[in-house]
């Protein structure tokens, strides 16, 4: 049994910390909670709940900048940012459905923290490249800072790349700037018909290398393509999303059909139908714990995108799976086994290139095969140094990456 | 000028000859160098008013002579300064009396472009400009494109991060690599990323980039490429005052347009460049901007016209449209001579690096007027407008006493007007010694104190390039410290549910 505390501002959350350390105590960090069942499963003495560490501080749409403090719902600063035709470009996902909880949960300290990204990744980098500026707490209960306000910023080591992606490892986030961008103004979709895994790998290469900025490509097999309503039919669809101006969009699209036409049949979807259909790519809705997949484990590959195609020739046939960022990132439901697939889809990758995440399975199968990467040699121990020189005491969601971490 | 380096370590000195031995049987031939007329072309780098003669100098040419070098100076307690092309402007790669410089020109071999993946792999001591050159016949190019990027090396560039005119549209050096090989001051050798997008566990890549080489040495940088835009066109925009060429840059981004570059000179810097190059800039202005656009034509031939719209309501005095590529380049010739157009009406000039937040260039530009008075001394700016990052060239003359400290007291000032209005003291040249002392204006004691702990993971001994961004070093013994504050409940009045 676990307690439950809810700082209202910074200086609650620094005494949080000191006092974990001064009782060897070891503290969950959540904000909404909508990814905790993501990395390790473990017991922890207390639970840091930052939700109540909310409110924008700063937006300012014409220096494309906004601070807000890490427990703000990510809905309500989409909201804002929309209201002034600006977005998050890096399109971050949604993980309430997929882990089998709500839509719309999630704060930006939860987002940077797990470095969630979606479609654009490809053209506009992660929420990592938009991290402008930080204030945390270590695990040494000390306050820091690190970046700034400003885009261009090389003063002194990047710590915001460090704390992206460290879920709640090295340190607590309090405070974040964040680069913000203009929205789309128009967009429309093409989808290519009937390819297979290795076709639709180079067809998206060739859509990638035209100087056009598609802003998503992805490659959805006949078993997922079935359950898109905008997409006709029973074939396989390779799908391209072409952003911009309304002014030029159609200019694009004609330069896009031209570098897919050598793939296949086309179909244009409209801007209603292309953004249905991009929420799902995005959110990974074929796999929703909701859905026909929804007990299946369910894995995350980041490979170079040339590599995916042979990454599935080389696990279990009966796996669900679809690919987006060009072919790079896979979402693989391997059907249930005991080790969920893990055996087979780390050796896969190992060839391949790239890493592997089990996004999905039960806490039994999380605590017996490591869920985030496994590291070794002289980088797992970089990685432990690293850990050890931000939280000494292991306070900070200790076990959650991987044992020792 | 004297800067205070970290104490010269006499028991490494009094060893230097064995030391030599040592490293000429890890790097045979002459791969090692110890003669001062030969290591003299490496006492500075782009920051030439400080200069050093290393102890040695090092030329390996296999990633295991750097590890073993590496290891070498890490068993025998040696300081160990990295090096590309030695283009640094904050002397990142300033030499060090009892250290070991590592030259890492000979790493200068493209590995693999992987057009299918959109990748290139290449050695750290690759120009910046040879990526491109190795991938434009595809039609391919690498974006970040620092001003010295025919001389500088992609190892450079991940050790400083560095920028160019391109990075509001299409990031810094850290937005665009994928992967580095690196050699830890251990000798151990450990690869971060690939080709694939996103890190596995920690971004230790994006440390690393950035970090001024005091982390580990690059042997390996895979980068991303980029299909070049089908056109790009240029305005070049005259204004009355620089705060309506400010509230034009304001306008085009509020109106969500995103260009691939915004430049703007101020009058002194405008004369300079259109006496040298001829760029046809108009004389009579007191600011002008060039305003770049790239994309897909039709995209570009509408935003053109938008952006002038927006100059003309924002008070342009003076428009021109690139409708050639000839007549695009020819906008660029005068900005891309700026530095040395300036080099040209004075004896010796600084040029200053800090990031703004956008909206205060005016207040700043305004002081910076007062303190060229307070001074006495001229300055002329040169401004990536889009991004906020301010280059302002303090003219001096090193031949007459005082000029040079002045010049130093009035970039520092200018530094902390930076920090004072929100932004940061070096947007793109790097901390290296020149700003090192500067680093508390704009971090407390405890900010400094967690990036030291940081190199401690990677560095223990503080022995990779010691005496650059950070104005004291700490011992990890003491970083690792901690201060616990009692130990009795804080949690006495914090809500529990």
């Amino acid at each position: 049994m676990s307690d439950n505390y809810k700082p209202r501002d910074h200086k609650d959350i620094e005494a949080a910390v000191q006092w974990a350390i001064a009782g060897a105590k070891s503290l969950e960090i959540v904000g909404h909670g909508s990814k905790r069942m993501i990395g390790r499963p473990a017991q922890y003495d207390a639970t840091l709940d930052l939700s109540g560490i909310a409110g924008i501080i700063l937006y300012e749409p014409q220096e494309l900048v906004l601070s807000t403090k890490a427990g703000t719902p990510l809905a309500e600063i989409t909201t804002l940012l929309a209201s002034n035709g600006q977005e998050l470009a890096f399109e971050p996902m949604d993980y309430g459905p997929l882990l089998g909880g709500a839509q719309g949960l999630g704060t930006v300290g939860g987002m940077l923290a797990a470095n969630v990204s979606g479609p654009r990744r490809i053209r506009v980098g992660a929420a990592r490249d938009h991290f402008l500026g930080v204030v945390a707490v270590s695990g040494r209960g000390e306050t820091f800072k690190s970046g700034g306000r400003v885009v261009k910023n090389v003063t002194g080591f990047d710590l915001c790349k460090l704390l992206a992606g460290s879920w709640g490892t090295l340190g607590i986030l309090s405070e974040v700037t964040l680069k913000v961008l203009p929205q789309a103004k128009a967009e429309a979709t093409l989808v290519v018909f009937g390819m297979n895994d290795s076709a639709a790998a180079a067809a998206m290469a060739a859509a990638m290398a035209a100087p056009l900025g598609v802003s998503g490509a992805a490659h959805l097999p006949d078993y997922i393509a079935s359950r898109f309503d905008d997409l006709d039919g029973a074939e396989a669809s390779t799908v391209f999303r072409i952003d911009g101006l309304a002014a030029s969009l159609g200019d694009c699209v004609a330069s896009l059909k031209s570098a897919v036409r050598p793939f296949g049949d086309f179909a244009t979807l409209n801007e209603a139908a292309s953004q249905r259909l991009w929420r799902a790519i995005r959110d990974v809705q074929p796999f929703w714990a909701n859905g026909p997949c929804g007990d299946r484990p369910l894995w995350r590959i980041s490979t170079a995108p040339s590599k995916g195609y042979e990454i599935a020739a080389k696990i279990s046939p009966a796996s669900q799976l679809f690919y987006d960022w060009a072919g790079g990132l896979m979402w693989v439901a391997p059907p249930v086994t005991q080790d969920c697939g893990a055996g087979e889809i780390r050796h896969a990758v190992a060839t391949a290139g790239g890493h592997a995440t089990l996004v999905r399975a039960p806490a039994a199968v999380r605590a017996s095969f490591d869920p985030f990467h496994p590291e070794a040699g002289a980088l797992a121990a970089l990685t432990k140094r690293v850990k050890e020189n931000f939280d000494p005491k292991r306070v900070l969601n200790p076990g959650r990456m991987w044992a020792g971490v | 000028m004297p800067v205070l380096m970290p104490a010269q370590d006499d028991a490494v000195l009094k060893r230097r000859r064995e030391i030599v031995r040592a490293l000429r049987n890890i790097v045979p031939g002459e791969g090692v160098i110890d003669t001062e007329r030969e290591m003299r072309p490496y006492q500075s780098d782009g920051l030439t008013a400080y200069r050093q003669i290393p102890m040695v100098v090092v030329l390996p040419h296999t990633t295991d002579q750097v590890a073993r070098v590496l290891r070498y100076c890490h068993q025998n307690g040696i300081k160990v300064v990295a090096r590309g092309a030695g283009t640094s402007l904050s002397g990142g790669a300033l030499p060090l009396v009892d250290g070991v410089l590592l030259g890492m020109a000979k790493f200068n071999r493209i590995v693999e472009v992987d057009f299918a993946n959109r990748v290139a792999v290449v050695e750290p001591g690759v120009t910046n400009l040879a990526i491109t050159q190795a991938v434009e016949q595809q039609g391919f190019y690498y974006a970040p494109d620092p001003s010295s990027q025919i001389a500088c090396t992609i190892g450079g560039n991940v050790a400083e991060n560095s920028g160019g005119v391109h990075c509001l549209k299409y990031g810094m050096t850290t937005n665009n690599v994928l992967g580095c090989e690196i050699v830890l001051i251990t000798g151990e050798i450990i690869r971060l990323g690939g080709k694939h997008l996103d890190a596995a566990g920690y971004d230790l890549l994006g440390i690393v980039i950035g970090s001024e080489g005091l982390l580990g040495v690059v042997t390996e940088v895979t980068v991303r490429i980029l299909k070049k835009p089908e056109v790009a066109r240029a305005l070049l925009v005259g204004f009355p005052s620089s705060e309506e060429a400010g509230a034009c840059v304001g306008g085009v981004i509020g109106a969500g347009i995103i260009p691939a570059g915004i430049e703007m000179m101020d009058k002194l810097a405008i004369h300079s460049a259109e006496e040298f190059v001829h760029a046809g800039y108009p004389l009579d202005v007191e600011a002008i901007l060039i305003v770049e656009l790239d994309g897909p034509r039709s995209e570009v031939d509408h935003l053109v016209e938008r952006v002038a719209e927006i100059a003309k309501l924002s008070g342009a005095t003076s428009l021109r449209a690139s409708t050639s590529e000839q007549e695009r380049l020819l906008f660029w010739a005068g900005r891309k001579a700026a530095f040395p157009a300036v080099g040209r009406i004075s004896p010796d000039y600084f040029c200053m690096d800090g990031t703004i937040p956008r909206a205060m260039l005016p207040r700043v530009l305004l002081r910076m007027r007062e303190l060229s008075q307070t001074y006495g001394l001229r300055v002329a700016n040169v401004f990536h407008a889009g991004d906020g990052n301010l280059h302002p060239l303090i003219l001096y003359d090193a031949n007459q006493p005082g000029e040079l400290e002045r010049a130093e007291s009035f970039g520092a000032d200018i530094l902390k007007l930076c920090v004072e209005v929100g932004g940061v003291l070096t947007g793109e040249h790097g901390v290296g010694v020149e700003k090192r002392d500067l680093m508390p204006v704009m971090f407390s004691q405890a900010d400094l104190d967690q990036q030291q702990r940081l190199k401690c993971a990677f560095d223990d001994k503080g022995l990779l390039n010691p005496g650059k961004v950070f104005p004291t070093l700490s011992r990890c013994a003491e970083l690792g410290r901690m201060h616990v504050s009692g130990g009795q409940l804080p949690f006495a009045d914090i809500p529990r549910f």
